[in-house]
């Protein structure tokens, strides 16, 4: 369980670092978001979820079963729109409207 | 490397902005409006504590029909009777209170078509709560009379005549010695994480249910200050998805799903409902050859299962990672389950400090409130709302005077000094931090022990941790986020001394699993009564308390 930050998309806006629970992500000398110690991380996607650029991605360490998928996030007003990226490179797209309660 | 210093005053300081602390700070607001709160974050408000990743349910609610005394009566039967009645009952006449303020500043509940909460069960209303922790931040920061202190670690009390002023924290990021003085100071730190062996010791060690940065700092504060603490016997083990540790409730009293085993008999009722028996039944099942077992979900409905996958990703999104990469969603196999490793705290189990009915605890000054406070099972997050504003009531009254203050630090500025300038050590935190885990998951009912303990495993558990103490006081840290990482290790090592020694001082097997002794395997009534500590003169010293009954007040 952790997360991975593509360089090229991050922004460099600190915005993940400042939310993330555990403190676990700094900045590199451009400013780069980058995580030390991904085996700290909790899963939470606080970062996932702060990131405008979309450069952080969820996924499932081995050890627990993971298969290589990822999930990233999109926020469009009310809309989130999660994505995951299958192993076979397939995608499926979960929009989630925050006017709406869970009904379970 | 030296620290600097940051001398800071307030009227109300409050340890954790999480769900209790947060809550605290805009109840107090509400009912003052001269005082000053700061509150002392680990991480930011915004996403800290037990909520960062949202939450499904509001699971403590008194619905339509049922009475605050209802609530008791269950929270009483979860816990097999240890519970402070005062305690429930003054949280559960408080919960509806916090939900309409929930949905004032933004939450989405959902309604029936009268326009009333939708109950789901007896006790839980149903809610969007992925923002719920941006939605308490953004209140917090409306309030022109809080600040908030992001990022700050609090290592320990500063105590004068017997009174708690205030508290010491280190900067996560800078390295800082925040010196902050109060008029009263509400613990609300959370309980802990990581003592045990998680289930899974590698890369994905932190995949665990409660928050693996919730490291007992509070708990610890307290007993090193002479803090009486309750209850640390009564561990809490959450019944879990298998690997993702994701909640089950979402599908158990959401989707209607039963607990099977591997040859698809429900097996529940044969072992009982409170939250300790369904546990344990499982681990029976899987320790008697007829696990693994499950939540029987195949065959829900499509339109359940895209409404499952909405719901996970709002509180647990690695649990709908996982049934899409894998292609296998609940619909077309079912959901295996099993025990996490154990958690000490105070929101669903009863550990914590021993607190008065206005939550302050043994020592003046100092109030508790959520997972850090004792005696109040079944808490939730509306209850830890309530506990807040209960404590936020009392430090109300007790404020008079000016801010006390003292002058001398520098041995506490000293000894963190020590950390980060001292020789490199042969040992890291890490390390240590799984040897400690090792030794309480073996010798001290852990998931490799099938949650079971002796008291001659204890005794050993005892003096290993005792060994690792002596060498986490020679680690070395490079930075801050290291000596941050040395002081969680410290808090940890202080409390799992005192959960061994309460695990050994209830001398029945009141709560299977949640502390079952091999050496006294049936529940025993003479032991209806709580089981207590205090540190005096470097030894942890047993207390027992009678229980306190409806109707009644509790004071020191």
């Amino acid at each position: 369980m952790s997360i991975e930050i593509n360089g090229e998309k991050c922004a460099a806006c600190g915005a993940c670092g400042v939310v993330c629970p555990g403190s676990l992500i700094s900045a590199d000398s451009l400013g780069k978001a980058v995580i030390k110690r991904p085996e700290n991380c909790w899963g939470c996607a606080s970062c996932v979820k702060e990131c405008g650029a979309g450069a952080i991605r969820l996924f499932l360490g081995e050890d627990m079963g993971g298969l290589g998928g990822r999930l990233s996030v999109l926020k469009e007003g009310f809309f989130t729109l999660w994505t995951i990226e299958k192993p076979n490179g397939q995608k499926e797209t979960i929009t989630v409207d925050g006017r709406e309660s869970n009904h379970y | 490397m030296e620290l600097s210093v940051r001398q800071m005053s307030t009227d109300f300081l409050i340890l954790g902005g999480g769900t209790a602390g947060c809550y605290a700070a805009l109840a107090f607001c509400e009912k003052d409006d001269t005082h000053s709160v700061l509150i002392a974050e680990k991480a930011n408000i915004k996403r800290s504590g037990c909520l960062a990743a949202g939450v499904n349910a509001l699971n403590a609610y008194i619905v339509k029909g049922r009475t605050p005394e209802d609530y008791v009566d269950y929270a009483r039967a979860d816990a097999h009777g240890i519970v402070r009645e005062d305690l429930l009952l003054t949280m559960a006449r408080g919960l509806n209170k916090t939900v309409s303020y929930m949905e004032k500043i933004g939450l989405v509940i959902l309604k029936d078509e009268n326009g009333a909460y939708a109950a789901r069960g007896n006790r839980n209303i149903k809610i969007n709560g992925e923002n719920i922790k941006p939605l308490l931040a953004e209140a917090v920061g409306k309030e022109p009379r809080i600040s908030v202190l992001n990022k700050v670690n609090v290592i320990e009390y500063i105590v004068k005549d017997n009174r708690v002023i205030g508290a010491y924290a280190v900067g996560v990021c800078e390295p800082v010695l925040y010196v902050i003085f109060a008029k009263a100071v509400l613990c609300a730190t959370g309980g802990a994480a990581g003592l045990y062996k998680p289930n899974h010791a590698g890369f994905s060690r932190h995949k665990m249910w409660y928050p693996p940065f919730n490291t007992g700092a509070g708990l610890a504060m307290g007993i090193r200050a002479g803090a009486e603490m309750t209850t640390l016997e009564m561990r809490f083990i959450a019944l879990r998805c298998k690997d993702t540790i994701a909640p089950t409730g979402t599908l158990a009293q959401g989707a209607g799903a039963r607990q099977i085993n591997a040859r698809g008999v429900e097996y529940e009722q044969k072992y009982g409902t409170t939250t300790s028996q369904r546990l344990h039944g499982t681990v029976t099942e899987n320790a008697q050859g007829r696990g693994p077992c499950y939540l029987r979900t195949v065959g829900i409905s499509k339109e359940q299962e895209e409404d499952l996958k909405r719901a996970y990703l709002n509180m647990c999104p690695s649990q709908t990672l996982k049934w899409v990469e894998s292609g296998k969603t609940p619909s077309v196999q079912n959901v295996e389950i099993e025990g996490t490793e154990p958690y000490i705290m105070g929101g669903h189990t009863a550990s914590g400090y021993w607190v008065d009915t206005d939550r302050e605890t043994t020592l003046k000054g100092l109030f508790a409130a959520g997972d850090a406070a004792g005696g109040c099972p079944q808490k939730y997050v509306t209850g830890a709302f309530a506990e807040g504003e209960i404590a936020a009531n009392a430090v109300l009254k007790y404020m008079n005077g000016e801010i006390p203050m003292i002058s001398d630090w520098e041995s506490i500025k000293q000894g963190i000094e020590n950390f980060l300038n001292g020789a490199d050590s042969e040992y890291t935190a890490d390390l240590l931090e799984s040897e400690m885990q090792a030794v309480m998951d073996e010798y001290a009912g852990g998931i490799g022990a099938s949650y079971r303990f002796s008291e001659n495993g204890l005794e050993t558990a005892a003096l290993k941790i005792g060994e690792i103490e002596k060498k986490a006081e020679l680690l070395s840290a490079k930075d801050t986020r290291e000596l941050v990482y040395i002081y969680e290790l410290k808090e940890r090592l202080t409390l799992a001394k005192s959960v061994i020694a309460h695990l050994g001082a209830r001398k029945e097997t009141r709560w299977n699993s949640f502390a079952e002794n091999t050496d006294y395997p049936n529940k025993n009534d003479s032991w209806l009564r709580f089981v207590n500590s205090r540190l005096e003169n470097g030894g942890i010293k047993i207390i027992f308390r009678e229980l306190v009954k409806l109707g009644e007040t509790y004071e020191h």
